[in-house]
C-alpha cells in the first residue's frame, strides 16, 4: 500500500523516537517532538509506540491512500479527521490536514506503520544533517510512502470494534494555549534574578523543531557570571542567550550548548510545549527532580495500561 | 605528560542534572589538553563498565553528560555515588589512548576559500604564507557538536585568529574549512555559517550511511591540513 502526498503542509516529515547513541557525533536525537502523541498514534492502529509516522505543523498535508488503511491522529488536531482514535480510509481514499483545529503538531500513523530505511538506529527526519525519514528532507507533493502491511490488515481488518475506542481526554496531556510547564532547575539557574517563575512568556514566530523561541521580561545574568564552557544539551533546556529571552530546545536541539541554562522543562511536560503555537503564552513552575521522575514514571505506566488494552481489543 | 600529571593533582569534579533524563559530570574548569585527557578517561571507563540504566554518553570540553532511563537505575543517589566513585579512579596519569592522526586535503583559495585574501591581510601574510602556515601548524579535536560531525578543533595560529565575518553566509557548502576567531574548523555538511573560509576539502566529514562512524573526526584526534591544488581535489575519490 502507498500513500501520496497532494500537497505537503508547512512541514511535514517522517518521525519516530529519536536515535539513541549518536550525539557524540553531533547527531541530534532528533524524533517526534509530542512523543506522547506519536505514540498513542501508533498504538491506536497496533503499531509498536516507535512506528515511524508522519509529524506535520500549522499546516497539514492532504494524503491518498492507494489501498484501505486504518490511520490515528493524535496531538493536534488538523481537518475534519477524529482524533485520537482509530479511522478507517478505504482504497483511493483521500483525507484533508490542512486546517489545524487545536495546538500546533498532529501526528499521523498508519497501521504496518511508513516503510523507510534506519538511518543511524532511526527512522526519522533529520533535516539539519539532511537524512532519514523520506530521502532526508520534508515531504513534496507527489511524494510516494510504502506502508507496510499492519497487524490488523493481517487479521483480515475487522477492527470494528475498535473503531469504537478514542483516547480519553484525561488520558491525554494537559494541551492548552497558556500551560504551566514543570521544570527543574538548571546549572546556572543561581546567576538570574527570580523572575522566571512568576512571569508570563509568548512564544515567538521562528520557533521549530530545535527549538521554543519565548518573550517575556528580559532575564538578567548577575555581571560577574563569566563565559561558560560549551557543554551538553538536550530537548527540554531552557537557556537564556545574552539578550535575556529564553530558548526552550526541543527534540532537534543541538548536542552542544554555551549558554547558560536556567531551567529544563520535565519529561511529560515537553508535549505541552510541543503543542504551542506562536502567539501562545506559557509559564513555569519548579518541581524537584524525584517529582519529575515519578511523573515520568506514571506516564510510561498509563502508556502500557494503553499498549496492553488497545492489544487485547485489536488482536 | 607533565599537564596530565599537574591536573592530576587538583581534580575538579561536579555533578550536575540535565533535566529529568541526564547527569552532566564537570572533570575540568577549562579546556585544554588535561581536559581532553580527564574527559575521554571517564567516557572509556563508562563505556567498558556502563552503569545500570544509562543509555547514552556524551562528552563535551570539560564535561561528560550521562544519560539514563529514570526507572532502571534503581534511585538518583546510586547513579551519583557510582559516578562518583568512577571519577578518581580515572584520573590520567598519560594519555594510554592511541590518538589517530588524521591528514585532511585541503584546496586553498580561489571558489573554495573566498575569504583567502581577506584573512591574509588581516593577518599581515601573503596568501602564500597563509596557507602555509595554517597547513603547517597541529591540530586537536576537543569536541564533536553543534552540528552532526562538527569538529572543534584547538591549534590555530595566533596571527590566524581573525574574528568572524560581520554577516554570516546564508549557505556554506559542505567540507569548507574555515577560521571564526580562535577555531577553525570544517563544516561537515552545507549550513548557514558566519566563519570566514579558506579552502574546501574533498573529504566527507559526516557519513550517515556509516552506522559505525558516522563522523570522519572524533575528540583526540590529531588533525593536519595539507594543501591540493583543484584538479587533485576534482579527482579526489
Amino acid at each position: 500500500m502507498e500513500m501520496t502526498v497532494l500537497s505537503s503542509g508547512l512541514l511535514t516529515t517522517v518521525q519516530d523516537l529519536g536515535r539513541l547513541g549518536h550525539r557524540r557525533q553531533g547527531v541530534a536525537l532528533g524524533g517526534a517532538v509530542d512523543a506522547f502523541a506519536l505514540q498513542v498514534a501508533n498504538l491506536l492502529v497496533g503499531n509498536a509506540g516507535n512506528a515511524p509516522a508522519l509529524e506535520f505543523s500549522l499546516t497539514g498535508p492532504r494524503l491518498k491512500f492507494s489501498g484501505d488503511a486504518l490511520i490515528a491522529l493524535c496531538g493536534g488536531g488538523f481537518g475534519d479527521l477524529p482524533d485520537w482514535r482509530l479511522v478507517r480510509v478505504r482504497a483511493g481514499g483521500e483525507i484533508s490536514l490542512e486546517k489545524c483545529r487545536a495546538g500546533c503538531r498532529g501526528y499521523l500513523a498508519v497501521s504496518g506503520g511508513l516503510d523507510v530505511p534506519r538511518v543511524l538506529g532511526g527512522c526519522g527526519t533529520d533535516l539539519r544533517g539532511g537524512f532519514g525519514g523520506h530521502e532526508g528532507r520534508a515531504l513534496r507533493a507527489g511524494d510516494g510512502l510504502k506502508v507496510k502491511r499492519g497487524v490488523l490488515e493481517a487479521h483480515s481488518m475487522r477492527p470494528d470494534a475498535a473503531l469504537h475506542h478514542f483516547i480519553a481526554p484525561e488520558i491525554r496531556p494537559a494541551y492548552s494555549r497558556s500551560p504551566t510547564v514543570r521544570v527543574v532547575r538548571g546549572a546556572e539557574a543561581g546567576e538570574f534574578s527570580g523572575e522566571f517563575f512568576q512571569h508570563l512568556f509568548t512564544v515567538e514566530a521562528h520557533s521549530d523543531r530545535m527549538g521554543l523561541r519565548l518573550t517575556g521580561p528580559q532575564l538578567e545574568r548577575r555581571a560577574k557570571a563569566g563565559e561558560l564552557v560549551s557543554s551538553p544539551v538536550a530537548p527540554g533546556t531552557i537557556q537564556v542567550p545574552p539578550d535575556g529571552q529564553p530558548i526552550v530546545l526541543m527534540a532537534d536541539a543541538q548536542t552542544l550548548g554555551g549558554y547558560p541554562k536556567i531551567a529544563h522543562a520535565i519529561s511529560v511536560d515537553l508535549p505541552l510545549l510541543a503543542q504551542l503555537r506562536p502567539g501562545d503564552t506559557v509559564r513555569f513552575q519548579e518541581v524537584a527532580l524525584a517529582e519529575a521522575h515519578r511523573l515520568q514514571q506514571a506516564r510510561e505506566h498509563a502508556l502500557a495500561i494503553l499498549r496492553e488494552g488497545l492489544a487485547e481489543k485489536l488482536h | 605528560m607533565r599537564f596530565a600529571r599537574a591536573c592530576a593533582k587538583k581534580q575538579v569534579m561536579k555533578i550536575t542534572p540535565l533535566g529529568d533524563g541526564a547527569l552532566v559530570v564537570e572533570v575540568a574548569e577549562k579546556i585544554g589538553d588535561a581536559a581532553l585527557l580527564h574527559v575521554q578517561a571517564l567516557v572509556r571507563e563508562l563505556e567498558r563498565n556502563p552503569l545500570p540504566g544509562t543509555i547514552e554518553i556524551v562528552p563535551a570540553f570539560t564535561t561528560v553528560a550521562v544519560f539514563y532511563d529514570p526507572a532502571k537505575i534503581g534511585s538518583m543517589d546510586a547513579l551519583r555515588n557510582e559516578l562518583m566513585a568512577r571519577v578518581p579512579r580515572t584520573i590520567p596519569r598519560k594519555d594510554k589512548s592511541v590518538v589517530r592522526e588524521i591528514v585532511i586535503p585541503v584546496c586553498y583559495g580561489g571558489d573554495f576559500g573566498p575569504d583567502l585574501a581577506e584573512v591574509a591581510a588581516q593577518a599581515g601574510l601573503g596568501e602564500d604564507a597563509t596557507i602555509a602556515l595554517h597547513s603547517g601548524a597541529k591540530y586537536r579535536v576537543h569536541a564533536i557538536g553543534f552540528a552532526p560531525g562538527f569538529p572543534y578543533l584547538a591549534g590555530l595560529p595566533e596571527k590566524l585568529r581573525i574574528p568572524r565575518r560581520a554577516t554570516p553566509r546564508t549557505r556554506v557548502p559542505a567540507g569548507s574549512v574555515g577560521i571564526g576567531g580562535a577555531q577553525t574548523g570544517v563544516y561537515p555538511l552545507a549550513t548557514p555559517g558566519g566563519w570566514q573560509l579558506i579552502g574546501r576539502t574533498p573529504l566527507s566529514l559526516f557519513r550517515p550511511e556509516n552506522e559505525t562512524e558516522p563522523a570522519l573526526l572524533q575528540p583526540g584526534d590529531r588533525v593536519r591540513f595539507q594543501p591540493i591544488s583543484p584538479e587533485e581535489f576534482a579527482a579526489w575519490k
